[in-house]
């Protein structure tokens, strides 16, 4: 009777011990959007990233955030940020583009520490801000090989 | 200097989007990182790239550890007229490496 109040115990432990990052993470993740969107709501919609789902190295991660925008003086995409749910830190890289840009696609190659949430977010010259979650697996972790 | 690619067409009619890859040799060492003998490898990161398109900033971007090493970035620009491009990429330890590549516009 001990030992199972103790493995109980010990189960529940690990789980309070396990899920609070991923919740504290999740906060961070929420925060650094919206410090990006500048208290604006963000909206889903007209970003597309393209990535793979099944990543084999978490090292060097090719992805593309595309963004549905005339790029025009009137109605063009100001700036295009990546942002993470797991690594150490949840920026991964700003864009800063303008009418000037033709297409509102960048790309990029970035580190994957972890299977995680990938979150890009578009901000309009109208103020407004366009966002895209994906779920990506990573069998091969970036960070932990020296 | 270290070693910084940058494709992109060397003619383009104008009002064409010209598509612009650059890649640049570069550790991102992200600060989080243990080295052989167990210590932190301090971080060694390039923070910003910009791009000039005769003297007015048409792209710039700011880098976090989550970028992989040797920072690879594409994206584009309209041409509006025959000139230089100028690459840079800035970075800690006083990291700054520039590429101009000129581009004739018909």
């Amino acid at each position: 009777m001990k030992r199972r109040e103790l493995l109980g115990a010990a189960i529940g432990l690990a789980g309070v011990v396990q899920w609070r990052p991923a919740n504290a993470t999740a906060e961070e993740l929420a925060a650094a959007i919206a410090a990006f969107a500048g208290g604006v709501p963000v909206r889903n919609g007209r970003v597309e990233i393209d990535i793979a789902p099944l990543v084999e190295n978490g090292n060097t991660v090719p992805i593309t955030v595309r963004v549905q925008s005339a790029m025009s003086e009137a109605d063009h995409v100001k700036a295009i940020a990546i942002f993470n749910e797991s690594n150490p830190q949840r920026d991964v890289a700003n864009f800063y583009l303008g009418p000037r840009a033709g297409r509102a696609t960048v790309a990029t190659r970035i580190r994957l520490a972890t299977s995680q949430n990938l979150v890009a977010v578009a901000k309009m010259n109208d103020g407004s801000c366009w966002s895209q979650t994906v779920d990506v697996l990573v069998t091969l972790a970036a960070c932990v090989e020296p | 200097m270290t070693r910084a690619l940058v494709t992109m067409p060397a003619t383009a009619k104008r009002g064409d989007v010209v598509e612009i890859r650059t890649l640049i040799a570069h550790p991102m060492e992200t600060g989080y990182r243990p080295g052989e003998d167990g210590a932190v490898l301090p971080r060694n990161l390039i923070r910003r790239f910009t791009c000039h398109y005769d003297d007015v900033l048409v792209f710039s971007a700011e880098l976090f550890p989550a970028v992989a090493a040797n920072p690879f970035i594409a994206f584009s620009t309209v041409a509006t007229a025959s000139g230089t491009l100028r690459f840079s990429w800035t970075g800690d330890n006083g990291f700054t490496q520039t590429e101009t590549v000129s581009l004739t516009v018909t």
